[in-house]
């Protein structure tokens, strides 16, 4: 065992968020390198944006991410709005948060359903399925909890994708009575299969612990973008302040920048916000799911995935509860004027805290621009732990093969987002 | 037997991205939501890297490509999926048109100036170019992302022309 040599090269991971590739190199039965390369080319929207009016920033920087657009949207418009000293109304805030759950929803589902699913039931893809039996009523369970999320997602923001009613300070556009009526419907209809999938990432044996801080917005209802920043460690972060704790590491061979806190690797995400918000998830929810929250706080690093998964249940719960208790009304648009400001919007993305840092002159075109996304957050810890994971898993006797495929299923565990990660500006290379 | 051969017969489908943030996956992964078991039977998934890890670039009878040309390890594959793909559509805006991915080619000087050590770094092409600059595309489906719609449209006449639908 000891002298076993070997490299590990992916030159393209399929089944997530853009492109990325992976080497690693064992010699004499020691992991020598790990190299995570985020090869999806760059884009260079923190210098695209410049120039540009505040009113269409949060368009220019929804296009950094297809599938995080809602997010990047919002966390734009509370940018400007922090930056403008705007306030938006209570039924507002409410649109926002329907739009966020669609989002994660839909992509928590395209995540878990079509690229995790199969590795638990040792497939390559959901094509292999049975066309019969349970794995059959898998597949038509999760395209209805994955299509719950994309229409939650059109009714509320316009579009599943880049979304066009959010805007900054209010938002131009609300659901009917019988339509907020049908979404209810449509979510519960969806909700016992989205719990049902939360039993199979319970009972999925992958286990890898990794301690480290955790960390993500807390607030007392789980919503993904209120609150201020909570670290595993306890530490309470405002939002102006986030972008101190944090380094930028680059990293030659990636496209996408590193972080750490403090120092120190850490992680964003879904693992990271029941981490630390536990309390805050749904009554409905954990009163359906206690079994599995039971399971939490975690240093599983797969629990990301059974996160992820409770998570869904949560948006539906909480969406249900909005759609049913709020009177919907129509607004005025309100007007916002153009001055000299700086502002920071901060949301939980489906893969972790995102922060956008912008300010404007008098004139109201943004004159800087500082993005944190949070797969180069997780990018440092990520590649650390692949090494730890292949060193244990040498030391416990596996060979090549099954190494390689579990790397695989590692890496989806964090649910990276390539086109988010490699969105950024100018690097000073020595 | 001859019959059973006939109903067999599948589409051969491609589907790659470029330089762009992937919204015309969300879009076409989302329309499976509704087209999955009606699709399952009628295509071979010969390159989809959303939907699985097996993947090669070869007698496609249609190839969809997302995204623009950035750099010449992106123009040398989408050559590839040219020569092995009797149709190329390009989708979405970025395909199509190069932009917004290409926005750097509209940066100022200094702004140009600024970005060149990572276009260096990364063998980036200095200016983005749209599918159609590179190789013969057969349709472009427009917007940003592409429409849904317009998708289904197309696919659905692919799936006539290659006598998978009647």
């Amino acid at each position: 065992m000891h002298r076993i040599n070997f490299d590990l090269n992916f030159e393209e991971l399929s089944k997530v968020e853009g492109h990325a590739g992976l080497d690693i190199a064992v010699r004499n039965g020691r992991v020598k390198d790990v190299r995570l390369r985020m090869t999806h080319n760059k884009r260079f929207f923190t210098s695209a944006v410049i120039g540009k009016q505040f009113s269409n920033a949060h368009q220019i920087l929804s296009r950094i991410c297809g599938t995080c657009s809602i997010a990047h949207i919002i966390c734009s418009i509370k940018c400007m709005e922090d930056a403008l000293g705007v306030i938006p109304s209570k039924q507002t805030k409410i649109l926002r948060d329907l739009s966020m759950y669609g989002m994660t929803i839909r992509d928590h589902a395209m995540h878990l359903y079509l690229f995790c699913l199969p590795d638990i039931f040792g497939k390559d893809s959901v094509l292999e399925f049975a066309d019969n039996g349970r794995e059959h009523d898998l597949i038509h369970k999760a395209f209805q909890i994955k299509e719950a999320g994309n229409i939650l997602s059109k009714e509320i923001a316009g579009r599943a994708v880049h979304p066009v009613y959010p805007i900054i300070g209010s938002f131009p556009h609300r659901p009917t009575k019988e339509k907020a009526r049908a979404l209810i419907n449509m979510l519960e209809k969806c909700r016992d299969a989205a719990i049902e999938f939360v039993d199979i990432f319970n009972d999925a044996s992958f286990i890898f612990e990794s301690d480290a801080e955790f960390i993500g917005l807390s607030n007392p209802d789980f919503s993904f973008q209120r609150g201020e920043l909570l670290t595993s460690g306890g530490l309470c972060i405002p939002s102006i302040s986030f972008r101190k704790f944090l380094q930028k590491t680059i990293i030659p061979y990636s496209q996408a920048p590193g972080f750490s806190f403090q120092g120190r690797p850490y992680m964003v995400g879904a693992l990271a916000r029941l981490n630390v918000n536990l309390a805050s998830l749904n009554k409905r929810t954990k009163k359906s799911l206690s079994s599995s929250i039971a399971k939490f706080p975690s240093i599983n690093v797969y629990h990301n995935n059974l996160a992820q998964a409770i998570e869904i249940v949560h948006s539906i719960d909480h969406s249900i509860e909005f759609l049913d208790s709020t009177d919907f009304k129509e607004e005025p648009v309100q007007t916002v004027k153009p001055k000299e400001g700086e502002g920071v919007g901060l949301v939980e993305a489906p893969r972790g805290t995102l922060y956008h840092h912008m300010k404007l002159a008098a004139n109201g075109s943004v004159t800087y621009a500082d993005l944190v996304i949070p797969t180069s957050q997780n990018q440092v810890k990520m590649e650390n732990d692949i090494g730890r994971l292949v060193q244990q898993r040498l030391d416990e006797g596996k060979g090549k093969e099954a190494i390689r495929k579990e790397v695989e299923v590692f890496i989806r565990a964090f649910d990276p987002c390539m086109s988010c990660a490699t969105h950024f500006l100018k690097i000073k290379w020595g | 037997m001859l019959e059973n051969l006939v109903m067999q017969k599948k589409l051969r489908f491609g589907w790659f991205t470029l330089t762009c943030s992937e919204d015309n996956t969300i879009i076409f992964v989302e329309l499976i939501n509704r087209h999955y078991f009606e699709w399952k039977d009628k295509i071979k998934f010969v390159y989809c890297k959303p939907l699985q890890s097996n993947n090669k670039i070869t007698r496609m009878d249609v190839a969809y490509v997302e995204g623009a040309v950035s750099s010449l390890h992106e123009e040398k594959l989408l050559k590839k999926v040219r020569a092995n793909s009797r149709y190329l559509v390009a989708v979405g805006a970025c395909a199509c048109t190069g932009m917004p991915s290409g926005q750097r080619n509209l940066f100022n000087d200094a702004t140009k100036k600024s970005i060149r050590p990572s276009i260096k770094r990364y063998n980036l092409y200095e200016k983005v170019k749209a599918v159609k600059d590179i190789v013969k595309t057969d349709a472009m489906l427009f917007g940003c992302p592409m429409s849904a719609d317009s998708f289904v449209m197309n696919i659905n006449g692919y799936l006539k022309e290659f006598g998978v639908d009647k």
